[in-house]
């Protein structure tokens, strides 16, 4: 089965590379752009197992290393 | 004063930070990453600076859960000296010694330069080679070294005289212009400037040798 784990930046946390990705779209002509947050996401292959028990797994994946919950938030997917 | 230099893949100021401690007289050990075990009897632990595991996932993440961190840690919640330069100090705000995080520089550039600091507290191993409010000139060379803390983390710092060093002129958008800090106990201590590369005068200065003679009388006084 598959999990898909999205990291961001919190809330509150400056994103430079956003800010970037944005001027550089403004540079483009794309315009009304009024903010970019970029992320990364994390796709895991894992042996089959129910749902809740995967879901549970990877959320302390998270926590202990995935995500630095000090500045990012995630969400995870499982398929 | 026995200290340890913790050796990752990809650190690359490790024997740099190795001279520096031995010309300040140490007894210095290089330990790398898969070992579990510190020398006996460590008085100081130094992560040095570099691209540890390269930088993957984030600055510092998995070199924050090698096998020999986790005795780093336990060497600090002992009461252990650790510092942390650079790369090292990504690694210890990923370990939780220090709050924090190093984010990408805010004008996302990597910047190799030098910079002017102040001295914000004497009161620490680290720092009490220096006097008070003392300016000094030390290497950056990063390109995360934005330190993020909310306000009420900041004020934390702050209240409890916790800030190292800030930056004169802050190049990289660190909140409060910081450079360095310790933690509670006054003995752990991360810092993005690095001293062992201003430490003799083939260098082109001398202002981060303080640094090493300081930790070395408080280590070997106490």
């Amino acid at each position: 089965m598959k999990a898909r784990v999205y990291v961001m930046l919190k809330n509150g946390v400056l994103d430079p590379q956003g800010d970037a990705v944005r001027h550089a779209l403004g540079a483009l002509g794309f315009d009304g752009v009024n903010g970019v947050r970029q992320g990364k996401v994390i796709e895991l292959d894992l042996a089959d197992q129910d749902a809740a028990t995967a879901q549970a797994t990877v959320t302390e994946m998270c926590e202990k290393l995935l995500a630095n919950t000090v500045i990012e938030s995630y969400k995870i997917e499982i398929e | 004063m026995r200290a340890a230099v913790i050796v990752f893949p990809g650190s690359n100021c490790d024997r740099d930070m190795a001279v520096a401690l031995k010309n300040a007289g140490a007894d210095v050990h290089m330990v790398w990453h898969k070992d579990t075990d510190l020398p006996d009897n460590l008085d100081v632990v130094a992560i040095p600076g570099g691209f540890s595991f390269g930088d993957y996932l984030r600055v510092g993440a998995i070199a924050a859960r090698s096998p020999i961190t986790q005795s780093v840690i336990a060497h600090a919640n002992r009461g252990g000296y650790v510092f942390g330069v650079c790369n090292g100090f990504q690694v210890l705000t990923e370990t939780g010694l220090l709050p924090g995080a190093l984010l990408r520089n805010a004008g996302l550039k990597y910047i190799c330069r030098h910079v002017e600091l102040t001295v914000e507290t004497t009161n620490s191993a680290f720092t009490t080679g220096y006097a008070q409010g003392q300016g000094i000139t030390i290497p950056i060379a990063h390109h995360d070294g934005n330190y993020n803390l909310d306000a009420e983390g900041v004020r934390a710092l702050e209240d409890q005289d916790r800030i190292a060093f800030r930056y004169v002129d802050n190049p990289n958008g660190s909140v409060g212009n910081i450079a360095g800090v310790l933690s509670e106990n006054r003995r752990v201590l991360g810092m993005m400037p690095h001293p062992e590369r201003l430490a003799e005068e083939a260098h082109g200065g001398t202002d981060g040798r303080p640094f090493f003679a300081g930790l070395m009388d408080q280590v070997v006084g106490a």
